[in-house]
């Protein structure tokens, strides 16, 4: 078996010099996509609702892209990974999408790397440092089934391509949580050490939880994920103590700057270049 | 609208071939990636195609080889859509890239799941899965890791021939 043949014909018809190595060149991630906003969207709060969650992806990619080089086993650094790829594209497409109905004409580099920390609208959750293992996976658990339960309303959202990003993420989140909460369960039901540090994780994650939620949402659905988890982990519910701020309106924790400042280091000491 | 028709199904054919730029053994076709291919009336060559992962780095490379193998086969107009909606599912690889991937060592994906309207169940009792060994054929295989080197596989090993191989996941 030769796979030679088959790597070689990528290298044809390549007659691009934009593109330095595989994977950059990159445009418009919603490049010939319909871009019309049906009537009756109001586009200022649609724009808004996609910065947010493009923020949420983006520093929450950041935080797991930490982890390569330093996970416990190669296989859970290839797993992080590709969820944070997941997310950084999600990310890409809700930026574009926001560029589009704000009337800006922002590209997607202008918001991932040319607004300051107060800018963000991310939840703080998503900004906090790494923490160890236990924290990531709770951290993440409670993002992912947030973010699922929240992509399975948007996917009949009026903007079509908004539903369609959602529809799209759906997919990718159900794998995110999966993997989260089988870590959650062998860790909570493992040793006494990842026990303790798991009902510690809870503890961190539990005042940045309700910040998630709106008015009317889906806050039942992702509790009832949550009790599942735990309970099939051996763990404790955490108990909800909300905390002053509020990351959707730019009130961040002191982590988001210093996190900012290393993902917009190389695109503002070079604001001309192109990837 | 002869001449027409006859140029899209050339052109078609003409995309069918780009090869993914990570599973190279399988055409976009073979993929289920490139959704239509047209001639719109003033002969340009609108191909569509949708990405298999919201993070797929390989979009921009399809996009490119597309039109590189259009413009080569003479086509002066061409432009590329993407399309979101609806999202890529494994199901739409060809029996032919599921009979190329199993001859190249990757294991193809079994049928994607079928949910009813509602939320996402969280299953977290073990499923048990059967993924033969597209190396030996045995069905003695286990799951390493559901995430791998590209976002569309993950990692499984055979306990009878011993090998480590890729599987295409069901999405």
């Amino acid at each position: 078996m030769n796979d030679d043949h088959v790597y070689m014909t990528l290298a044809e018809g390549h007659e691009d010099d934009s593109r330095w190595a595989y994977g950059t060149g990159f445009e418009d991630p919603l490049h010939g996509v319909d871009t019309a906003v049906p009537e009756g969207v109001d586009t200022g709060r649609l724009a808004a609702d996609c910065v947010a969650l493009a923020d949420d992806a983006l520093v929450s990619a950041q935080r797991l892209a930490e982890w390569t080089t330093r996970a416990p086993e190669l296989e859970e650094e290839v797993a992080l990974a590709n969820i944070g790829l997941d997310l950084l594209g999600q990310a890409r497409l809700l930026y574009a999408r926001a560029g589009q109905v704000d009337g800006s004409g922002r590209g997607e580099d202008a918001y991932a790397y040319f607004r300051d920390a107060g800018d963000f609208r991310n939840v703080r959750l998503a900004e906090l440092p790494g923490g160890d293992f236990a924290f990531s996976i709770v951290r993440l658990l409670v993002l992912s089934s947030w973010r699922l339960a929240h992509f399975e309303e948007l996917s009949s959202h009026p903007d079509p391509v908004l539903a369609a990003i959602a529809a799209k993420g759906v997919k990718e989140l159900t794998y995110h949580r999966q993997y989260a909460a089988e870590w959650a369960v062998r860790l909570g039901d493992g040793t006494q050490e990842s026990h303790r540090r798991m009902r510690k994780a809870l503890e961190q994650v539990a005042p940045y939880f309700g910040e998630l939620f709106t008015a009317h949402d889906v806050r039942d659905e992702v509790v009832a994920v949550l009790r599942q988890v735990t309970e099939a982990g051996g763990l404790p519910m955490p108990v909800y103590r909300p905390l002053p701020g509020a990351g959707r309106a730019g009130e961040h924790t002191e982590h988001l700057a210093p996190l900012l400042a290393e993902l917009q280091s190389v695109a503002r000491a070079h604001p001309e270049a192109t990837w | 609208m002869v001449t027409v028709l006859t140029d899209a199904r050339h052109a078609r054919r003409i995309a069918e071939r780009v090869p993914d730029p990570e599973l190279p053994m399988l055409t976009l076709a073979d993929l289920g990636v490139l959704r239509d291919v047209e001639v719109t009336g003033d002969g340009t060559v609108v191909a569509s195609l949708t990405p298999t992962y919201s993070g797929c780095p390989a979009m921009a490379e399809m996009r490119a080889g597309v039109a590189a193998r259009l413009r080569d086969a003479g086509y002066a107009r061409v432009e590329i859509r993407t399309v979101l909606d609806p999202p890529w599912t494994s199901d739409w690889i060809t029996p032919e890239g599921r009979r190329k991937l199993a001859e190249h060592g990757i294991a193809p994906p079994g049928a994607a799941p079928r949910r009813a309207a509602g939320p996402v169940p969280l299953v977290l009792s073990p499923t048990r899965r059967t993924v033969a060994c597209p190396r030996c054929g045995s069905a003695d295989t286990e799951e390493t890791s559901r995430f791998a080197a590209t976002s569309c596989k993950a990692l499984w090993r055979c306990r009878a021939c011993r090998e480590p191989f890729e599987y295409v996941k069901e999405i």
